[in-house]
């Protein structure tokens, strides 16, 4: 619960720190402060409580969850400060608005009461909106912008109208009291029509097919480091809350719901890989990337008591790749007027060790060995034929092989083709973040059974 | 109050409330001014906050008609921001016509 306090806390301090006029020192004061955060929240680790009758419960997952988002975070403000460098008078709102979108991430993943979960999903949902649409003399942004709002809040009304039928068939908003209730006989039938309306909402937000339509534009049309955002830390946030819904609303999930899953699941990871085969804008690309990523993440719903640990490797692994490909991506095309692969061309010469890292964090998501997206998607894999879902499986072993085609569609423009100019000096944040980041990634490859067994116990 | 619940039913409004946020879906989806796609919206969201106030007088729990407000609370800062992009998007192209929006796809 502290981690909630202290994160708003340090929200309100940024928008404060504009009028006494410490521009300058408002990012290494967010970063510090966030670092600060950090410790709190894994000083929590094993002590689980439940605060304010039990709106907000900490417990392992929680704390593990809201430790991965609190380092997201901070990569992605690290980045930010070159970022809106032309932007300087509204510096402060932006890194404010990454803050309390943090504070919603967190509230996301820390709910025991349905109310705590919608107040957190619409805060990271609207400070999504302002920061999709933030580049506001452009059209793509403005378009970006409105079609995120327009399909986000189309979804937060479906999961509140899910919640609305929870709360008539139990009578109760507190997630303990409907899991018990759920076991009963005698429960209406309205309750498995709002949790089915609440997870079609959920698979809005994580953009897994049927729902993914908008993702792609919207990644398109924002601002790179919202795209970066949106990719890693909205992804994992809503992935980690279905998971912790699902789990926490019902004892079992009944077969055909089970079987539903393996559908959506087989159906986003291939759409996603085959769109992402004929993208030529690497944005674009990596937005159907995510959704096959999401396809997978998917996966362990189908063993849900103890897929915790995988999910959380899955989520770490795919997430500090993208910071890191990110991180890159906006280097490269940062005086670009789009995004195009042909941007990329010579990298490989002009800049060793960015093409470097942007190979790396790609093979870490297509999934090669020492890398740590081998490990998670093994120890996923593992996960779902032990639960009996052999042909997901396959599905997914053929996808991961399909997806090398589009990732190294990008490494060979790196390193086969001629830069058409010479490269402009690199800022030192870039080079910070991203080997950070993919030294985090390789370092869980190295070792995953820190991360894997972490919820275990 | 929980006399005219029981002499109109909770099944009625269960079955107003969908009809209304069915109103609101429909309205997103067909509708092509913006300003009357965010009025759908509200209803859709309105719809679901009568169900909550009936709800919370069936089951004779407060809970529902608080949970109302932080729904309401948040539909406007919704609905706010909704209208900043909007204005933006008038500056730019002199419409709030959504289907003008298409520069992206692929």
């Amino acid at each position: 619960m502290n981690t909630l306090l202290t994160i708003s806390g340090l929200g309100v301090f940024c928008l404060i720190a504009e009028i006494f006029n410490l521009r300058k020192l408002l990012i290494p004061v967010a970063i510090i402060g966030l670092l600060a955060i950090l410790g709190l929240t894994i000083s929590e680790f094993n002590i689980p409580s439940s605060h304010y009758n039990n709106m907000i419960v900490v417990n392992r997952f929680s704390v593990s969850f809201s430790s991965l988002f609190i380092v997201l975070t901070i990569f992605l403000i690290a980045l930010s400060g070159d970022f809106y460098k032309e932007h300087q008078s509204k510096l402060s709102d932006y890194v404010a608005i990454k803050i309390f979108l943090l504070a919603g991430a967190v509230a996301m993943v820390s709910f025991g009461n349905l109310a705590m979960f919608f107040i957190g999903i619409e805060v990271l949902s609207i400070s999504l909106y302002i920061l999709a649409a933030s580049k506001r003399l452009e059209v793509n942004s403005n378009e970006a912008g409105m079609k995120y709002f327009l399909l986000g809040s189309f979804a937060s009304g479906i999961i509140l109208f899910g919640i609305c039928l929870i709360y008539g068939a139990t009578g109760y908003f507190n997630i303990d009291e409907i899991f018990q209730l759920s076991q009963g006989a005698g429960i209406p039938v309205w309750f498995p029509i709002g949790l089915t309306l609440i997870i079609i909402g959920m698979l809005f937000k994580i953009a897994a097919a049927p729902f993914h339509f908008w993702a792609p534009d919207v990644y398109e049309g924002a601002p790179s480091i919202t795209t970066a955002l949106m990719s890693t830390l909205a992804k994992v946030v809503a992935m980690a809350t279905l998971y912790k819904l699902i789990q926490g609303m019902v004892p079992a999930i009944p077969t055909i719901f089970e079987n539903i899953i393996v559908v959506i699941s087989v159906l986003t990871m291939s759409v996603g890989n085959l769109m992402a085969l004929r993208q030529n804008n690497v944005k674009r690309m990596l937005a159907f990337s995510g959704i096959s990523h999401a396809g997978f993440m998917l996966m362990a719903l189908l063993s849900l008591s103890s897929a915790a640990g995988t999910l959380l490797y899955y989520t770490t692994a795919y997430a500090l790749a993208g910071i890191a490909a990110f991180a890159v991506i906006i280097l490269v095309t940062k005086n670009k007027d789009n995004e195009d692969i042909i941007n990329f061309n010579g990298l490989g010469k002009t800049n060793p060790l960015m093409a470097a890292i942007l190979t790396a964090s790609l093979l870490s998501m297509a999934g090669i060995p020492i890398f740590s997206g081998f490990f998670a998607k093994f120890s996923l894999f593992t996960n779902t034929i032990e639960s009996g879902y052999l042909f997901v499986v396959i599905a997914g072993v053929i996808n991961s092989i399909v997806s090398i085609g589009y990732y190294f569609k990008l490494i060979i423009a790196m390193y086969t083709k001629d830069a058409a100019e010479t490269p402009s000096a690199t800022p030192f944040v870039y080079y910070f973040t991203a080997v950070i980041a993919i030294i985090l990634n390789i370092a869980i490859g190295v070792f995953p059974n820190t991360i894997l067994n972490l919820l275990s116990a | 109050m929980n006399n005219i619940l029981n002499q109109i039913g909770i099944e009625n409004y269960i079955f107003l409330s969908v009809l209304l946020f069915c109103i609101g879906v429909f309205g997103v989806l067909y509708r092509r001014n913006a300003i009357i796609v965010l009025m759908s919206i509200e209803i859709m969201l309105n719809a679901v906050n009568l169900l909550f106030v009936a709800f919370s007088t069936y089951h004779q729990d407060a809970e529902g008609q608080i949970f109302v407000f932080f729904s309401m609370a948040v539909a406007a800062a919704e609905v706010a921001v909704g209208l900043a992009i909007l204005v933006s998007i008038f500056r730019n192209l002199g419409s709030i016509d959504i289907d003008n929006l298409k520069n992206l796809k692929g």
